[in-house]
């Protein structure tokens, strides 16, 4: 916490819009009672009683296995805490949540707030111009629908633009913390004279203060109606297609008047229906940026799978595919479907691969898994081409982008690759202008319904992108 | 039932040898549960450390110090591995309280199998927080540990509040002076119950107090050894 006073001015910034626990708020106990008093800040509700179950009012919870009870030392009883949101600090019974009733923040509005320098492509701007419309007209929601490598980043300059010279405030979502800080400088660059910033899980500032937020979607949990534009980036992913409480989140954290755009590459059936039946507006942008179609992924039979995979082993339909690659300068990027045989088929993959001469040495190849801690260093080095051979789980299926890399996925037909994933890891492959084609293969021991619908979806959109 | 750990549903497979115990309790899933990692095999009988000496260098140091070792023996179930990690943090740090419950039966079998001699005269104290700490946590790890223990608790030390121990580099937590304090004194052996013994000094400071308070014997039970 910092200690130096802080001004009424600055506490409007820092306190409106929110939904504090008390420990978020960086104010000393006297002016914290001074400003309640004076009905500045007000209590609200932390766990309440809702019918025969209860409600965490800030995740939404209502699942009776995500409350545990706590006697607790600071009331001496024994009472509820959400478990569903306790990694954002713990929401107990006693204790209410504050948010501000003081005199609210009016957002600048800023004249040609875009210091970006590039060019979009036309069907780049013609997302671009929907969305500025959907702004203007504030339109409740708006799906962009746009290939793997689209460029949607850029896509939404124009719109961020338009928000911004009307003064409103803007919140872009996005799963997972990588993101963030990959766009942070983008966003920075883009609009060098607004304020910007970025929160996730340790990220350097918390205090939510900018008109532009970058946020990954559980910082959602902090806010309240703040936001006239929320941007929800990869709405099909988990964990916001997955976990009731981001919607919840993110609802709570719009205005009463705001819009709403959602981005995904692999829509989901129940926003494909919403769609069809005319309930939610769409922009589909079916080229990528380089004007390039997606790579089509090739099936590869494995008879041997099963037994292979029980000794860690990848498929000799891998090492025959290794050589004869189209393009030998691409990097690897190998998907298996669990951390355990990551971790396993790596060490034996990578010496069969310096056997083969394919890698100088073992510390050309590494593997990469959600709880990594140096997850982020590693993508990095692959990023340099430090490591030539990336393994990895589902993780690195979205967000990250490499210029120049040939994908395989091994046991294709598992669960956990379903068709949205199928897709956002073939959309890994051809995002370089300079190298758009790259390799998609599927190995594979009897075809998923999984692997046939993307392989159908992905060719599908590149029928709509004009390819044949 | 759901896991405590990755919420996922729990299913219990009845066979003859778990007939009559499906009633008891699972907190974690078998996936979860075996990723949790015993202390096994050759250890320092002082302070459980994995080792092939009978007494490891450290103890030998605490043994050779002007009054001797005030701790009689720890013992830990637990390695400190990436799992245990999470859980701990999670549950000390973040709070979530309930993920406690996975050691109770461990905890429980520990204190039967160990320290069977001590139960009918010996306290259980467990190692205490600071007021501050105590007020930003709401409960104390070490008191929910000890209260899996059928054994009579006291709550007798106190503790200064300063820095955290895990700041502190090992030779600052060696050197530290005793955070804690007590005003009644106690006739009786001492198991003291903790989460983590990393350097065993957090351990003998409360035994040098309690020994100098009339405890003539203290032991140590802890769910890791770091
Ligand atoms: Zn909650
Ligand atoms: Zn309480
Ligand atoms: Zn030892």
């Amino acid at each position: 916490m910092e200690e130096r006073a802080i001004s009424s001015e600055h506490l409007k910034f820092l306190l409106s819009g929110k939904l504090l626990l008390r420990q978020e708020i960086p104010l000393d106990e006297i002016l914290f009672q001074k400003l309640l008093q004076q009905q500045i800040i007000r209590k609200a509700g932390s766990i309440v009683q809702k019918g025969f179950s209860n409600q965490c009012l800030r995740c939404g919870n209502k699942k009776t296995s995500l409350f545990a009870t706590i006697p607790c030392g600071t009331c001496s009883k024994t009472h509820l805490y959400c478990r569903n949101c306790i990694a954002m600090g713990r929401v107990m019974e006693c204790e209410p949540l504050y948010e501000w009733h003081g005199e609210s923040v009016s957002w600048p509005n800023h004249l040609e707030p875009c210091t970006w320098q590039g060019q979009l492509t036309l069907v780049q701007e013609q997302a671009a111009n929907r969305i500025i419309k959907a702004i203007r007209k504030e339109e409740k929601e708006l799906l962009v629908w746009a290939v793997c490598g689209a460029g949607k980043t850029e896509m939404l300059f124009p719109g961020i633009t338009a928000a911004l010279e009307s003064g409103l405030r803007i919140c872009i979502a996005t799963p997972r913390a990588d993101v963030v800080r990959e766009l942070l400088p983008r966003l920075k660059k883009a609009f060098e004279n607004v304020t910007v910033e970025a929160l996730y899980g340790g990220s350097p500032t918390k205090a939510g203060t900018a008109q532009l937020i970058l946020a990954t979607t559980h910082q959602l949990l902090r806010f309240k109606q703040a936001f006239d534009v929320i941007i929800i980036d990869e709405v099909d992913a988990f964990p916001y297609h997955n976990d009731a409480s981001l919607p919840f989140a993110a609802n709570r954290a719009k205005k009463k008047r705001c819009t709403t755009i959602y981005l995904t590459a692999t829509p989901r059936r129940e926003h494909r229906k919403r769609i069809q039946q005319k309930k939610l507006e769409q922009v589909f942008v079916p080229i990528r940026f380089h004007g390039q179609p997606l790579p089509v992924p090739q099936k590869k039979i494995c008879f041997s799978l099963k037994k292979d995979l029980k000794k860690f082993l990848p498929p000799k339909e891998f090492f025959t595919w290794i050589p004869n690659r189209k393009n030998p300068a691409r990097q690897l990027l190998i998907f298996v479907p669990t951390i355990a045989l990551a971790e396993n088929m790596h060490s034996i993959m990578r010496r069969y691969l310096v056997g083969m001469n394919f890698l100088k040495n073992e510390k050309e190849m590494a593997f990469v898994h959600a709880e990594d801690p140096n997850r982020e260093e590693k993508v990095l080095l692959f990023r340099e081409k430090k490591i030539q051979v990336l393994l990895t789980t589902t993780i690195l299926e979205r967000g990250v982008t490499f210029p120049s890399v040939d994908v395989a996925i091994i046991d294709s037909g598992h669960k956990v690759f379903d068709e949205a994933a199928l897709v956002q890891i073939a959309g890994r492959a051809g995002r370089s202008p300079n190298d758009p084609k790259g390799e998609v293969l599927f190995f594979h021991d009897g075809k998923s319904d999984a692997m046939e619908e993307a392989i159908l979806s992905i060719k599908q959109m590149n029928r709509r992108g004009g390819f044949k | 039932m759901e896991c405590l750990w990755c919420m996922e549903e729990i299913i219990v497979e009845i066979s003859w040898i778990n007939l009559f115990q499906v009633e008891r309790q699972v907190a974690l899933c078998s996936r979860c549960n075996e990723q949790l990692e015993k202390i096994t095999g050759a250890r320092c009988k002082h302070c459980s450390r994995q080792s092939t000496q009978d007494i490891c260098p450290d103890c030998k140091w605490w043994k050779s110090q002007e009054k001797g070792d005030p701790l009689e023996k720890n013992f830990s179930i637990f390695h400190y591995n990436d799992f245990m990690q999470a859980i701990i943090a999670k549950w000390k740090y973040r709070g979530d309280y309930v993920l406690g419950e996975i050691f109770e039966q461990e905890l429980f079998q520990a204190c039967n199998e160990q320290f069977k001699f001590l139960m009918k005269e010996a306290v259980v104290v467990p190692i205490p927080l600071s007021k501050e700490r105590s007020k930003e946590r709401c409960f104390n790890q070490a008191a929910m540990l000890a209260g899996f223990i059928p054994m009579e608790k006291r709550n007798i030390l106190s503790r200064i509040h300063g820095e955290k121990q895990s700041k502190k580099t090992r030779r600052e937590r060696i050197s530290a002076t005793n955070p804690f304090f007590m005003s009644e004194s106690l006739n009786k052996p001492v198991l003291l119950v903790d989460d983590i013994y990393t350097t065993g000094t957090t351990l003998r400071h409360a035994a040098s107090l309690l020994k100098a308070n009339g405890s003539h014997k203290v032991y140590a039970l802890t769910l890791v050894r770091g």
